[in-house]
């Protein structure tokens, strides 16, 4: 209950609530600042109120502090400095436990579920009562018709969509009589009708007077279906505004502090494509998955010189697979691959590199790159064994150094040294390491798994600008990206991906979001109406 | 009948089973929590020395001489895992590093040697567990000297079995435990305290390791001798994956090793010319080949290792 004269009353003026309703916010956060080991400063006096039934969308970019203020909000950080008042009560959370009594309910990024658990043991844990699966099965069932949240209470949770899975989390936010509930970056795994169908259910929840925090970098997303937006830059307020009062051209001069969105009308110089020369044939591969949804059966993909191609698809169907089964990580169990017309005969990375395939894979750091070892080693993975980088059984540190110099310089790679372990740059200059390595090898194909993932603006752009310099030198590029803006802003050919199939393929002049999104989300591709 | 050598074998199998089903349920509820915990030898044998000098020094009647030496190798068992919960779960060591430490610094040639030099242990233990003859039974066909001719320590690892079984599976504190094992970051973000549900798990699987320790030094062998429990820690390590972190597998696969390990003392016994070191290799042999078929894949997804066996859990970490 909201305790009369409380201090938050004075606090809010700073920000115009979007609802005239009058009473203390939902959420009232003041001057937070916490600082993580290393002196990295993720949230530098920053506010934020969210009134009753709105929702209030949190913008920035990565690494822009949202994660770590609903972090604070949920009790699994606790702030260095700053207060926290729910409907005008403090409030101070030693532990998610402490959160969630007060009702604060976040559905993560990844997503804390018990993957060998059922959804219906998922709902039993850390709630109150008794071992009763029965009783919590019915509890879903009852609240997924109330909210149009309909997922199968006994099913493992590991057999769920991303999708599916993302539902039980809202569920159980709700079956804990959640007031405010926070979502971070909830449609990045979501197709966007999937995307369209959570919108309204967040619409649902705060009908009933729950307050939503949805955190986002996606403009549309924000100017669609948020009342207020509070955007976040560099750990700071940057300000809190009324969505329906600005435009999204407003929004990202806030959330960059500059005006650049990479959109498809940017590109200029688009590389051009070499129609005769096919670099990359694939023809009726398959493979097997992790899942049977994310096996490729009997995939056709070409991929001619200069142009670049990109997969989409929501994640998890196969198209992580699909790379790692050309690239000869993942045992093919049929079809063909064909480099620049040579045939590979899957005896591994060694032999595709040598027919002129270049991989970037999704993880970085695990896969892409030996995180302890020096820059300058890392870079020469790929020629050390050979002239004039080895002599024999003895490696030439001379030339390798100069390589590695060399490379930093061309890609800027921003670094204290070559001599430094490469796990201690930034992730865009850790791509960039990566790209330099593998594109600099001068591949016949490069194939780029979310290459941009997880990077910021600035590195965005670069890791995209060294894609497009790629294909312009005759590079084939296979892009696998869960980001359709990416995709359509930089590809000649789109090719959706479902449960390991081809489901469609789209020309640049012909690119349909709505279509597209159908098929990513199984629907086929003829006016759905079959 | 009940002189069949195939009778011989399933006794012998219960008996030298027992000290393996009491370590290796202790480690699943260990493991359950995300905690991997190598030490199992080392602790077995504090149990063990400490069992064997309060049966040789408490004057008390049997029975309670008995029970304070059960009490107190429980003890010395879970304060042997504290350090092991307190390094890995605490100070985030290396759990694999600091469960080989445990069992060296309280293995044969450390700790539980030095307590028994120092105690001067070397006679028979003067209280030993006994054979209890429920109800007069035991001379029943088949089920009389399998059911109701074995000592206390066996009933209760029946009940250990059962219990442990009951609290996994049916029960909601089982049921975050194995939260805590499988997603520390799930359960923490349901509100449940991952460090305290590994320590207590830790411990427990400690104290049960304790009393394994005095299956050996107070019923098989019943003297203190360095290094007694000779290995069998790393048995029901193995267990536990042959087990599938599941107490009824592990009941069946201590029961087998069991009765690998007395193979040869029995057929010694009756006149096979079966070369003893071969036989006595059998359940080392055994356990490798069962490590490579868990791990060949066999295992389905909802058999296999708890996900975050061995890592530690930290929540602000960046």
């Amino acid at each position: 209950m909201p305790a009369p004269g409380s201090s938050t009353a004075d606090a809010v003026t700073g920000a115009t609530p979007a609802h005239t309703k009058t009473g203390p916010m939902a959420v009232s956060m003041r001057g937070i600042t916490k600082r993580f080991a290393g002196g990295v400063v993720a949230n530098d006096g920053v506010d934020l109120d969210v009134a009753p039934g709105e929702v209030h969308a949190l913008l920035g970019e990565n690494g822009a502090g949202k994660s770590t203020l609903s972090n604070v909000l949920t009790g699994l950080y606790r702030q260095d400095e700053g207060t926290v008042s729910l409907f005008g009560k403090p409030v101070s959370f030693s532990s998610p436990k402490d959160a969630i009594a007060a009702g604060v309910a976040m559905v993560h990024q990844h997503f804390r579920l018990v993957t060998k658990f059922t959804v219906a043991e998922n709902f039993l844990l850390g709630s109150g009562g008794s071992f009763d699966a029965k009783n919590a099965a019915e509890r879903i069932t009852a609240l997924g018709k109330e909210y149009g949240l309909e997922v199968d209470p006994n099913a493992n949770v590991w057999e769920l969509s991303v999708g599916e899975q993302q539902r039980v989390e809202i569920l159980k936010a709700l079956d804990r009589r959640a007031k405010i509930l926070i979502l971070d970056e909830p449609t990045a795994v979501l197709t966007p009708q999937e995307a369209d169908a959570l919108f309204a259910t967040m619409r649902r929840m705060t009908e009933d007077g729950r307050s939503v925090i949805f955190i986002s970098h996606k403009l549309h997303e924000v100017m669609k279906v948020s009342d207020r937006v509070t955007t976040l830059r560099d750990g700071r307020t940057v300000g809190t505004v009324v969505t329906k009062d600005v435009t999204s051209a407003d929004l990202a001069r806030q959330m960059v502090g500059r005006s650049v969105v990479f959109s498809e009308d940017d590109v200029e110089d688009r590389p051009e494509v070499d129609p005769s020369r096919l670099v990359l044939d694939v023809l009726g591969l398959s493979a097997v998955g992790v899942r049977p949804q994310s096996s490729p059966k009997s995939v056709d993909l070409q991929v001619k010189a200069g142009e670049i191609v990109a997969i989409c698809g929501v994640s998890g169907n196969g198209q992580r697979e699909l790379a790692a089964s050309i690239y000869g990580l993942l045992k093919r169990t049929s079809g063909t691959v064909k480099v620049n017309g040579v045939e590979s005969k899957q005896k591994g990375p060694r032999e595709s590199t040598a027919l002129g395939l270049a991989f970037i894979p999704e993880d970085r750091l695990k896969t892409g790159l030996s995180a302890s070892l020096p820059i300058k080693s890392n870079l020469a993975l790929k020629g050390y064994r050979f002239a004039p980088m080895s002599s024999g059984p003895f490696l030439k540190h001379k030339v390798i150094k100069a390589n590695a110099e060399e490379k930093v310089k061309r890609y800027g790679i921003k670094c204290p040294g070559i001599d430094t372990p490469t796990r201690v740059l930034s992730g865009g200059n850790v791509q960039k390491v990566l790209l330099a390595r593998e594109i600099g090898a001068n591949p016949h194909i490069l194939i780029a798994s979310t290459p941009t993932r997880g990077l910021d603006v600035g590195a965005i752009e670069t890791v995209r600008s060294l894609l497009m310099e790629a294909a312009r030198n005759g590079t084939g590029v296979l892009l696998i990206t869960e980001d359709l803006d990416e995709a359509m802003a930089l590809a000649h050919r789109l090719v959706v991906m479902f449960e390991g199939r081809i489901a469609g393929e789209f020309h640049r002049g012909d690119f349909n979001i709505e279509k597209i999104g159908l098929l990513m989300g199984g629907h086929s591709g003829e006016d759905g109406a079959a | 009948m009940n002189d069949s050598i195939v009778m011989a074998v399933l006794i012998s199998a219960i008996f030298y089973g027992t000290p393996l089903l009491y370590a290796a349920l202790g480690e699943v509820l260990a493991e359950r929590s995300g905690v991997l915990n190598l030490g199992v030898e080392g602790m077995m044998l504090m149990g063990a020395v400490v069992g064997s000098v309060i049966s040789s020094r408490l004057d008390a009647p049997g029975p309670i001489v008995l029970l304070v030496a059960f009490l107190a190798a429980m003890v010395a068992g879970a304060l042997t895992a504290l350090l092991h919960a307190f390094a890995t779960i605490t100070l985030r060591v290396n759990q694999t590093v600091s469960g080989l430490t445990l069992t060296i610094l309280a293995g044969g040639a450390g700790l539980s040697s030095y307590l028994a030099n120092v105690w001067q242990l070397k006679d028979p233990a003067t209280h030993q567990f006994q054979r209890l003859n429920i109800g007069g039974l035991k001379d029943l066909p088949i089920v009389g000297p399998l059911l109701f001719d074995q000592t206390l320590l066996t009933y209760l690892s029946w009940v250990a079995v059962a219990v442990c079984s009951w609290y996994l599976f049916k029960t909601r504190t089982g049921l975050n435990l194995r939260s805590v094992g499988e997603s520390p970051s799930t359960a923490d973000a349901m509100g449940l305290n991952v460090v305290r549900t590994r320590y207590i798990h830790t411990m427990i699987g400690g104290a049960m390791a304790g009393i394994g320790g005095i299956c050996f030094s107070l019923s098989i062998v019943p003297t203190w001798v360095d290094g007694m429990t000779a290995g069998r820690g790393w048995i029901a390590l193995a267990l536990v994956i042959f087990g599938f972190w599941r107490p009824l597998w592990v009941m069946v696969g201590a029961y087998l090793f069991g009765a690998l390990s007395s193979l040869s003392l029995i057929l010694q016994a009756r006149g096979f010319a079966v070369p003893p070191e071969l036989l006595d290799s059998l359940p080392y042999i055994m356990t490798v080949v069962v490590l490579v078929v868990v791990s060949a894949g066999w295992s389905s997804k909802t058999l296999s290792a708890p996900d975050a066996l061995g890592t530690a859990f930290e929540r602000e970490a960046r």
